[in-house]
């Protein structure tokens, strides 16, 4: 074992450092000022190889080898320099891979440069209300009639719904066939009459997720990705390049020390908190947990970067993240006592105090429903993990 | 950076898992657990053979030098495999002899240690940590007793925990040495309580050599890969018996609340796996931190194991309870490692204050 990332990567550090000591100078900029320039920067980012690294230059990316060790560092030091890294959100993370997979060459040449640049912002359009974890009896259809498909239905918890100008979307297609085979893959452009956006209230009061209403809305009949029934196979398109990384560890790093400072702050019993037995064992507890996660982050890193098989470990993580999630607002709750009884002020507002682990307490509920319910996770690891069978009642899962 | 196994480090654990599966088989195990004895001598003579006792001390000493990370993998099997024997303290007892400025005990003791043909156990006393043990020193000779040794009729050498946190070598075979077998509840680490009453022994630390909690903390780690191999045991026959038994028609392992319950054993032990991997990569690295790894890592892993038995057992039903099937044997091996060496709440007491909390 050798956590060290070798000279090699260290060398390559400096040139890091170096770049990000010449180009990423925001000072006193805001507004649009700031955007301009943040977009200039990615672009010579990009331009230094640093940014979009497994995207093709023809559309708009840095086309480097992949390289895990080199993307770590590449984060560790935009980090560091609180410069931007790429464009988040769905469109990078989801579509852009699934096109490079499973696009042909003129929808790739349409829409990945656009989301490179930030221009095009991607709502996800899976889940609908009477589809959640069985997605596949999902009922938007679409119609091709001439040379566009002719969209009705109802899509649900779209986050950056509200900035999204487009979405990837899983519709019906096809009528006489299993549920899994007649769905279609489709790009939608959301500026347009028959698309009725609404947000959607969240326990947290904010709306950080939409709806979206369908009423003969339509899109090109070129904008499938895939073939006709396909969508299925291609919204499981896995992302190859580059993927690990140790960033979810060191968030949960940040969240316990954050906790320990809370366990620091407050009173129990009439001493601090941190004094307290029975709090330093729980404290103890939770750090065990996000010691193994971050050694697991280790393993699933180093294996990528030997194009090795971590096993099922990787199938793992998600749920464990959450359940350190669900200790940490466990405790969370019991220190922050009664000032759980009154609501946080918004994020940045200034003058937070404990209370605002409210938003930490509730949001670690929201982990277990996101991208995959807890219990659905459970199942994959069973049956791909562990081998189970399947349930018959269940039917495709995977 | 690497951190994943070698294929030098999966085919180290491959060729233990091989010869335990020849040598002490199922069969042999329940066969043992009856018969009321504190170790095996035909497993621990084929475990020697292929170089375990050598296999954390420097070559230049006779061994292989390999580090705790190698260790641990090779305690990681034989915890599986529930196998018999002082192992950890035997590999301690070897690291302290290499560790230790007392060239004449090395030179007497660490070939036969390296090599299986003594045998040695340790005797720590107290409330375990180096802080707590209580045996006295006076003119080269040890005096009183210590509770919970392993294997005490067998061991030819007893690293003794002493006054203020120092480390002796006792030899069983001489004067003032008297052992006393209780009724273990693991079966398969036969306990003893030693008396010293003016025995002669080796000082191989002062009370309060820095080195001292070093190898007690190589000892949590080690005890820790065996909680992790007989943890995953747990899982693998769980998940095994849950394809195989059948009710209602068909395998039990089809029942969502089954399977639910087999992933929440599985999410429990895996990611622990690349814990133990940093805790010894820790000691072996020297690293700052590796202290109070290890002393996480011991409380967690630990506690895993206990709750992975029990569930075990439940996954089971009405077999699981037997005695015959021998899932107890795990379950008991849980609560000795869960106690040994300091229960998990003593370590992440220890863990609190190395942080400043």
């Amino acid at each position: 074992m050798d956590l060290s990332y070798g000279a090699a990567a260290e060398g390559y550090r400096r040139e890091v450092r170096e770049f990000l000591a010449q180009k990423w100078q925001p000072e006193k900029r805001a507004g649009d000022e700031l955007k301009d320039y943040v977009k200039e920067f990615r672009r010579k980012a990009t331009a230094a190889g640093l940014l979009y690294r497994g995207i093709s230059t023809r559309y708009g990316g840095s086309e480097q080898k992949p390289d895990v060790i080199r993307s770590q560092v590449i984060r560790e030091e935009f980090g560091r320099a609180r410069a931007p890294l790429e464009v988040g959100g769905n469109g990078m993370s989801m579509l852009v891979p699934t096109l490079l997979e499973r696009g042909n060459d003129e929808l790739r040449e349409y829409f990945i440069r656009p989301t490179v640049d930030g221009d095009f912002v991607w709502g996800q359009g899976y889940s609908e209300p009477g589809a959640g974890s069985d997605l596949a009896s999902l009922r938007t259809r679409a119609q091709l009639v001439a040379d566009q498909w002719i969209i009705n239905g109802h899509k649900i918890w779209t986050s950056q719904g509200g900035s999204a100008t487009h979405m990837f979307a899983l519709v019906r297609t096809e009528f006489d066939v299993p549920k899994h085979q007649g769905i279609s893959y489709l790009l939608i452009d959301l500026d347009q009459p028959g698309v009725i956006r609404r947000p959607i209230r969240q326990m947290t009061g904010e709306s950080g997720f939409y709806e979206f209403l369908f009423e003969n809305a339509r899109t090109p009949a070129g904008w499938i990705v895939g073939e006709r029934g396909e969508g299925w196979s291609v919204s499981r398109t896995t992302l190859k390049h580059e993927r690990a990384s140790i960033a979810s560890a060191d968030a949960l790093g940040r969240q316990f020390v954050k906790l320990i400072d809370l366990a620091r702050s407050v009173e129990r019993g009439g001493r601090k908190a941190i004094n307290d037995k029975e709090i330093r064992q729980a404290l103890a507890r939770i750090e065990s947990w996000v010691m193994a996660h971050r050694a697991s982050s280790y393993r699933l890193f180093s294996c990528a970067a030997a194009s090795a098989d971590p096993g099922h470990i990787a199938l793992m993580m998600k749920l464990l993240t959450t359940e350190i999630g669900h200790e940490t607002a466990a405790l969370a709750q019991e220190l922050v006592g009664d000032a759980l009884l009154v609501e946080p002020e918004a994020a940045g507002s200034g003058g937070r105090g404990p209370e605002k682990w409210l938003d930490q307490i509730m949001g670690s509920l929201g982990n277990s429903i996101a991208g995959g319910t807890t219990n659905i996770q459970r199942n994959i690891i069973a049956e791909r993990g562990l081998g189970l069978p399947r349930d018959a009642a269940m039917g495709n899962i995977s | 950076m690497r951190f994943h196994l070698t294929e030098e480090q999966q085919a180290l654990q491959d060729s233990l898992l091989r010869a335990l599966a020849d040598c002490f088989p199922k069969s042999r195990l329940l066969e043992f657990v009856d018969g009321g004895s504190d170790f095996d001598s035909s497993s621990w003579n084929v475990l020697m053979e292929l170089g375990l006792g050598g296999l954390a001390l420097p070559e230049e000493l006779g061994g292989s030098g390999l580090g705790l990370l190698e260790a641990g993998l090779a305690l990681e099997v034989l915890g599986g495999a529930a196998a018999v024997g002082p192992i950890i303290g035997h590999l301690l007892t070897g690291r302290a002899l290499a560790a230790s400025t007392n060239d004449a005990a090395r030179r007497a003791h660490l070939p036969g240690v390296a090599n299986g043909t003594l045998v040695a156990s340790i005797a720590f006393g107290g409330a375990w940590l180096p802080e707590t043990w209580e045996i006295n020193v006076s003119d080269g000779n040890v005096s009183g007793a210590v509770m919970h040794v392993q294997s005490a009729g067998a061991a030819q050498l007893i690293l003794v925990g002493t006054l203020g946190g120092g480390l002796s070598l006792v030899r069983t075979g001489d004067r003032g040495v008297s052992t006393t077998p209780m009724k273990s509840t693991d079966r398969t680490r036969g306990l003893s309580t030693i008396r010293f009453d003016r025995a002669p022994a080796v000082e191989l630390f002062a009370a309060g050599d820095p080195q001292v909690q070093r190898l007690f903390d190589e000892g949590l780690v080690l005890l820790a890969a065996d909680a992790l191999g007989g943890a995953q045991t747990c899982v693998d026959l769980s998940v095994a018996y849950a394809k195989q038994r059948e009710q209602f028609g068909r395998p039990i392992g089809c029942f969502q609340a089954l399977k639910h319950q087999l992933v929440n054993m599985a999410v429990e032990v895996e990611p622990a796996r690349a814990m133990l991997w940093f805790a010894a990569y820790a000691q072996d690295a020297e690293l700052p931190e590796a202290s109070r790894v290890a002393a996480l890592t011991k409380a967690h892993l630990c506690d895993r194991y206990v709750s992975v038995a029990r569930a075990a057992i439940a996954a089971h039903g009405g077999i699981g309870y037997t005695w015959d099937y021998g899932l107890n044997i795990w379950f008991r091996r849980a609560l000795f490692d869960r106690a040994y060496l300091g229960s998990p709440g003593v370590h992440r007491e220890r863990a609190a204050e190395m942080a400043d909390w």
